[in-house]
């Protein structure tokens, strides 16, 4: 195994000269020399096959799905025209390739832009309190004080719990009738509050729900990044006379924006997604208040009837178009702070 | 780590679907050279907690007749079970063979090859014997592909003690339910007369029967929801709610209007004979005696109510069609429908078990025999299940006030139009 692993080494170190070879092959007539990928092959080998596992499986489960959805974005594929055998009963492909037309009807719907106005309020309010309420916990649990360990673990649960066993449990403290928080208005005199169905306080039980299970992300990835930051530092700004607020602003916020950047990414793009959540609490509603994307483009893929898969794959792909851009502004705001990753 | 959200759902999610179906109805089965059946059997139940232990011990006593044959019960909660079949029928795993159906969802089945076509087998016993309503919607495309089992349609169920303490009649009309329900909240400040349920369609479709109106007119191919009538029924409902003769909820409807019920918060609500089980349980009908029947109220044009009910479909993917057919015919049978009548007081669709003395002796079943003989039919048209979800959205915004009877009459007749494309 060594051996033939030092030989691929120098084989791979050759390549420079490999490569200039594989110029001069070109000019030559093909049938002369060894082809360029068998020499590629036979070079890189021991790369390729460390890869091509992995190349599979992505292919298998991303790639061809992937493709698979642009297609039928393309098409008007419904569950009545595709092909199916069941039993007796055979039903050939009869869908058509439409081009851009589902592109065309989804853009030009009010529903689109209507859902996707309240997907931006959702995921830049979930992530702004998520992360705010991480930062604020992880720099309140990065101090020597007793039971710190107790008050991790506590912070910790919404985590532990699975998340439809929380949104359930959730689910049952926000029914206007027999809830708890009403009750515990009506204790304190309160109006009850018709939590999940009016559309506005809909709207923010479902953020609470999702910033309560959000925040144990944020506060861990936080605490690390906090444990990173050299104590030095904080030292010397004392030694200066720099204030809390100072060394908060000017050491923390700056030591940590390696860790923020990518779980805000993260955390948006993630929230932006977040199927579970709304689905469980509010099934979208009420009415189709809470609908997000991808609640949305669930609907019409599997509650409309015959299920619009055609359409569906249509909003996947403007969503999964959405988020990419958003990535890629995002990476590139970052880069331009200095920041790698 | 929020990933691990979707994922956790996401398994879960595989996890019930996987558990409720049962896989496939693994060992091929039939008959063999002496004519007797084998194999396994699925079959998905959608009743509800109150009906399905009767239900099992039914489908499981199938193994007495035919004990070569293996009958796996599932329940499959109602409101899940029409994704679920689609899901995996769609997929070619996972779908019993045999499904407990509801009357709209048989259409929409077979026009996507989902069910086999019954006429001319073991499944179909004694057709003459069935309620010719019941029957209608079995069929689709002038082929039978479901049995029908039981029968429903909705009326206004009561409390007697609450109504009289009160000093009101049941109310027999809107307004009469109007005045009812406001010597209710003045004489217990916080109860009220009728809980309106908000988030499910179904319910609504009394009120627009009650105006004359329908949702669809099939034969002519009109759309008929965004009709004057269509417009009305919105205003009822909105009525309703905004006068305080009915408190509602946009989401968890069911729970919270038996919760209601049972327990004396409201003294009335629109319910159909899949609720007796349930109601009589709760504590307020200790005695029985106290749960009060009554048609529906009626809105200006009369008295409407839905015809609704479950018929017993076979999945045409079935390895084992022999076993399923005559497993269909056994759960419609005149003999099961006797005792889902005598246990669960369900309406039968055999004429012929409507002689039986348990049966026609039943309190529940002479209330809503001739309730279901004026029931109003549904188009059994392929969409329509499809036609609830228009509705449940319009409901939601007329009741929060986001929008008018008039504009969600407008938009529901528009999204018919979408679903629909040659109707006018």
């Amino acid at each position: 195994m060594a051996v033939e692993t030092s030989q691929s080494v120098a084989k791979a170190a050759g390549a420079n000269s490999a490569r200039g070879r594989g110029r001069r092959t070109e000019n030559t007539p093909r049938s002369t020399g060894p082809g360029r990928l068998r020499r590629a092959l036979s070079t890189h080998w021991y790369a390729w096959s460390m890869v091509a596992p992995v190349v599979a499986v992505i292919g298998v489960i991303i790639g061809y799905p992937l493709a698979r959805g642009f297609y039928l974005s393309l098409t008007d594929a419904n569950e009545a025209n595709v092909e199916r055998t069941i039993g007796v009963n055979h039903i050939p492909a009869t869908y058509e390739f439409v081009g851009l037309d589902n592109y065309k009807a989804v853009l030009t719907d009010n529903v689109f832009w209507d859902r996707l106005g309240w997907t931006l309020v959702w995921t830049v309010s979930c992530v702004a309190l998520s992360f705010t309420l991480g930062l604020v916990l992880a720099n309140m649990l990065n101090r020597k004080l007793k039971g710190r360990t107790f008050y991790r673990m506590a912070l910790i649960l919404p985590w532990a719990v699975p998340a439809f066993v929380s949104v359930f449990t959730w689910r049952l403290l926000f029914n206007e009738r027999s809830g708890l928080f009403n009750q515990l208005l009506a204790g304190g005199g309160i109006d009850a509050i018709s939590w999940l169905n009016d559309p506005t306080w809909a709207k923010v039980s479902v953020i609470a729900v999702n910033v309560w299970l959000g925040v144990p992300f944020m506060l861990v990835a936080m605490l690390g990044g906090l444990q990173s930051i050299p104590a030095e530092l904080y030292e010397a700004a004392e030694m200066d006379g720099a204030t809390a607020w100072q060394r908060f602003r000017h050491i923390t916020l700056p030591g940590l924006r390696p860790v923020s950047g990518t779980v805000i990414l993260l955390s948006s793009i993630w929230t932006f997604n977040m199927f579970p959540v709304i689905f469980l609490l509010t099934r979208g509603g009420p009415g189709d208040a809470t609908e997000i994307l991808v609640t949305y483009a669930y609907k019409l893929s599997f509650v409309v009837s015959p299920r619009d898969f055609a359409g569906s794959a249509a909003w996947g792909v403007l969503i999964l178009a959405l988020l990419s851009l958003f990535a890629v502004a995002y990476r590139r705001a970052l880069r331009k702070q200095g920041d790698m990753w | 780590m929020r990933r691990g959200i979707a994922a956790t759902a996401l398994v879960a999610a595989l996890g019930l679907t996987t558990a409720a179906c049962g896989g496939d109805s693994g060992d091929q089965g039939g008959s063999n050279s002496s004519g007797e059946l084998s194999g396994t059997v699925t079959y998905w139940d959608t009743s509800n907690e109150a009906e399905k232990a009767t239900y099992q011990a039914l489908a499981e006593g199938f193994t007495k007749l035919h004990p070569k044959v293996k009958v796996k019960y599932v329940n499959v909660p109602f409101g899940e079970a029409n994704a679920k079949f689609k899901n995996a029928a769609g997929g070619n795993s996972g779908a019993p063979d045999v499904m407990r159906t509801e009357v709209a969802w048989v259409a929409d089945f077979a026009s996507l090859g989902y069910l086999a076509p019954l006429d001319g087998t073991r499944a179909i016993e004694n057709q003459g014997d069935w309620l010719p309503q019941a029957a209608a919607s079995t069929k689709f495309d002038d082929k039978t592909y479901a049995v029908p089992q039981v029968i429903d349609t909705m009326a206004l169920f009561y409390n007697k003690k609450m109504l009289k303490d009160a000093g009101v009649d049941v109310p027999s009309n809107l307004n009469a339910l109007k005045d009812a329900s406001a010597k209710i909240s003045k004489k217990w400040p916080g109860k009220s007369g009728l809980y309106l349920r908000g988030d499910d369609p179904y319910w609504f479709l009394s009120f627009l029967y009650g105006e004359g109106g329908d949702l669809v007119d099939a034969d002519g191919k009109k759309v008929t929801i965004d009709d004057p009538s269509g417009v009305k029924a919105y205003k009822t409902i909105k009525d309703l709610v905004d006068s305080k003769a009915a408190i509602t909820d946009a989401s968890d409807g069911w729970n919270n209007m038996q919760n209601a019920f049972k327990s004396g918060k409201v003294a009335m609500m629109l319910n159909g004979p899949w609720a007796i089980a349930d109601s009589r349980a709760g504590a307020e009908f200790k005695d029985p005696k106290n749960l009060g029947i009554a048609p529906v109220p009626a809105g200006s044009a009369g008295q409407g109510s839905p015809q609704g009910g479950w018929n017993l479909s076979v999945y045409a993917g079935s390895k084992n069609l022999d076993a399923s057919y005559e497993f269909a015919k056994y759960m419609s049978s005149a003999k099961v429908q006797q005792e889902t009548t005598e246990k669960l007081s369900l309406l039968p669709t055999r004429l012929s078990v409507y002689t039986k003395p348990t049966v026609s002796g039943n309190e529940m079943v002479q209330f809503f025999k001739p309730a279901v003989d004026k029931a109003v039919e549904r188009p059994w048209i392929p969409q329509g299940n499809a036609l609830f979800e228009p509705i449940r959205l319009q409901m939601a915004n007329v009741l929060g006030g986001k929008t008018t009877p008039e504009k969600a009459a407008q938009e529901t007749g528009d999204a018919y139009r979408k679903m629909l494309k040659d109707y006018k």
